[in-house]
């Protein structure tokens, strides 16, 4: 619709028909894509409940030494134990040997100066309140610290591989495949039960063996996504300028494949959980009496078959650990939704 | 085809080459003296003879060289026989069972098999029809229901899952106890009229005409058997969901209805079908899974499979009885993986063609 008159191009019936979106400085900075993915994870109700779980959960864990204080603030982690006789006790049972300082709500609550087992007391006169709400802390901090550690060693080793592939690609993969092989818990057990002598028994033998087999999965599917973005027009643009291979690697392929790698990162701290709470349960793990669900699980087993008279042992720590994962499998899930129309759109 | 399974198989030994390379590196991790201890009852009270066992099993010979013997066993100096090693067939002797590695596989292998064989029917005949149900009445109650569900079942943990169905099946109802049988049925096992035909005590009991200790046996896995099924349906109703769902958007779905074919028949004969190939590779997994031996379920039900007895020789650093079952583990693990590869180039044409 040129004007005839004038020459120029009549620009406003094309404004009219499509009208350009303000778009805000936030959007400006994610990115098209990555905004429409947080905008949907934020609509969401599967996500919305996940974040509240999850948010739940990090005040109770930043709130424990007010919820549950503990008796030597310098050894948190170590559940107080009321005497040492091994018959569990049931809920709302008082504490009578040494019992830890009041937590400050108590006394406005309760009206009573008596600190009472809320949650019972397994074998060995353990505080099963106290365990779970400091085995949240225990949750956040192994899940973390195995899933960072796993995606950091999971993504070098499938860069290195899809980036420079041939022999070195082909060798690191049969590798990966070695590692796979094994049963996860299997290998995990072995390698927990041999650090075990070495370490003493804490946290660290455990995360260690989550950690050396757990890296292959990120190393697998970086390697995937860096091998359909290697071949991409600006990589071969930047190859053509020159810029070296490192440079290509870390400023502009992996922040594009990088992305669903994280939504599986969400999605895999909740199986760190779950697997760490496997490992305390078998007895491999923690030490007994160490703040963890898996450890408090694993008082269970003596006690089958009077279960029904001792339930709390079972539901309170195994309860808080579903809800701990259901919130990050909720929000991880949803993230794989939102991107799945994303994730399809390349082959 | 062919090349693609001849090439795989050849991949087989160096498989397991790694991992046997890859555990005999872990438990490296022990000093001669801690791995002494496999061979001796009590270490401060027979401190002597703790120097006498590093010298004749060579505990702290260099790495190959310890590796080496495992593989092919050595020459003892007095028989002058050879002794031990894996490539003849001598898995070692394990602490753990009191019996040779090899007897004690034989021994409680049966047991998974059978728990393996009851479980994947439920698992895999229900968890499809729960995906198809749920895509076909796509966003209605059964799929969010479904959805909710498979979402919970993911966050479960097995065993505690399994705790909890102990709790509320076995010590409160005595209706399903764990282990394997009954002591008046293990008693009846071990007589002379038993025969033992295929090692697996269901099919044994059926042939020997032991009803009774059937549905004993049953009774007893069907514990194991809910707590792996409610966990494995959740995937699978996922799997199978969303396979079905883009099947049901293709192109032949939309003319089978246009041809005006019952919608009975365009999603149990032409959609289903097709939406099946992943699930299939799916299930395969699953099955493979399943005879590896589940290690955390058997041990919260105290059913004697390979998974308990590999928990419980890993946790008392039994080095030989792991290392034998690592062996076996790898080698179903791999053979069942290559079984399914193939199954899946036989079903979908177009593999094949590639």
């Amino acid at each position: 619709m040129a004007d005839k008159t004038t020459g120029v191009f009549d620009h406003t019936q094309l404004i009219e028909a499509a009208p350009t979106r303000k778009i805000g400085w936030f959007e400006r900075f994610l990115g098209p894509d990555n905004y429409r993915v947080l905008i949907g994870l934020l609509k969401t109700p599967a996500s919305i409940i996940g974040t509240i779980l999850i948010l739940f959960f990090v005040i109770i864990a930043i709130a424990a030494p007010w919820i549950a204080p503990p008796i030597n603030p310098n050894e948190p982690y170590k559940i107080p134990r009321d005497g040492f006789k091994s018959d569990p006790r049931p809920m709302g049972a008082e504490w009578n040997v040494r019992p830890p300082p009041l937590p400050f709500w108590w006394k406005a609550v309760m009206k009573t100066d008596k600190w009472v087992h809320l949650m019972g007391v397994s074998e060995g006169q353990y505080d099963i309140f106290y365990g779970v709400i400091w085995g949240v802390r225990t949750a956040f901090k192994t899940g973390l610290v195995v899933t960072i550690s796993t995606l950091l060693i999971g993504v070098l080793v499938g860069s290195i591989s899809a980036y420079y592939g041939g022999a070195v690609d082909n060798i690191i993969m049969r590798i990966v495949d070695v590692f796979l092989t094994l049963p996860f818990i299997l290998a995990a057990l072995i390698m927990a039960a041999v650090l075990t002598p070495k370490i003493g028994r804490s946290l660290i033998p455990a995360i260690l063996a989550l950690i050396t087999f757990g890296w292959m999965v990120y190393a697998r599917i970086i390697r995937g996504d860096i091998l359909s973005v290697k071949e991409r027009d600006y990589v071969m643009a930047a190859r053509v300028i020159g810029v070296k291979d490192g440079r290509i690697l870390f400023r502009h392929i992996l922040p594009n494949a990088i992305f669903p790698t994280m939504v599986l990162a969400s999605l895999a701290i909740g199986d760190v959980v779950l697997s760490f709470a496997a490992l305390s349960f078998l007895g491999i793990g923690t030490q007994i009496g160490y703040a963890d669900w898996g450890q408090l699980l694993s008082f269970a087993r003596n006690w089958i078959t009077d279960l029904s008279t001792y339930w709390y042992i079972v539901v309170w720590p195994g309860m808080t650990l579903v809800l701990f994962v259901l919130g990050w499998n909720l929000i991880g899930d949803a993230l794989r939704d939102v991107l799945d129309p994303r994730m399809r759109g390349r082959s | 085809m062919v090349n693609y399974i001849i090439r795989r198989l050849l991949l087989l030994p160096v498989l397991l080459f790694g991992v046997t390379l890859l555990i005999f590196g872990m438990l490296q991790f022990l000093s001669p003296v801690e791995r002494s201890a496999l061979y001796i009852r009590d270490i401060p009270k027979n401190e002597k003879a703790v120097e006498g066992v590093i010298k004749r099993y060579g505990l702290d010979q260099p790495l190959y060289v310890q590796y080496w013997r495992w593989l092919v066993g050595h020459i003892d100096p007095v028989t002058d026989e050879r002794k031990g090693g894996i490539l003849f067939g001598d898995f070692g002797y394990s602490r753990v069972g009191s019996q040779p590695v090899a007897d004690l596989i034989k021994q409680r292998f049966p047991n998974t098999v059978d728990l393996a064989l009851w479980a994947v029917a439920p698992i895999i005949f229900v968890g499809i029809w729960l995906g198809v149900q749920a895509a076909v009445h796509h966003n209605g109650f059964i799929d969010q229901a479904g959805r909710i569900f498979s979402i919970i079942g993911t966050s479960f943990p097995t065993f505690v899952f399994g705790l909890m169905v102990l709790m509320i099946f076995y010590a409160n109802l005595r209706w399903f106890p764990p282990s394997r049988l009954s002591d008046w049925a293990s008693q009846a096992v071990y007589e002379e009229s038993f025969h033992r035909y295929t090692t697996l005590l269901t099919f044994d009991s059926l042939l020997n005409g032991r009803f009774d200790i059937f549905l004993d046996a049953l009774r007893h896995m069907f514990l194991p058997i809910l707590t792996l099924s409610y966990i494995s349906w959740a995937t699978f109703l996922r799997v199978t969901r969303s396979s079905m769902l883009e099947t049901l958007r293709q192109e032949y779905v939309t003319t089978a209805r246009a041809k005006g074919l019952p919608e009975r028949d365009v999603i149990y004969k032409h959609a289903q079908p097709n939406a099946m190939i992943p699930v299939i590779t799916y299930a395969g997994f699953q099955v493979v899974l399943l005879l590896g031996g589940v290690v955390i379920t058997e041990t919260v039900f105290n059913y004697p499979g390979i998974g308990s007895a590999a928990a419980d020789a890993a946790r008392q650093l039994d080095v030989v009885t792991v290392l034998g079952f690592a062996l076996f583990n790898g080698l179903i693990i791999i053979v069942a993986n290559l079984i399914v590869d193939v199954m899946y180039a036989f079903i979908d044409p177009r593999v094949r063609l590639s």
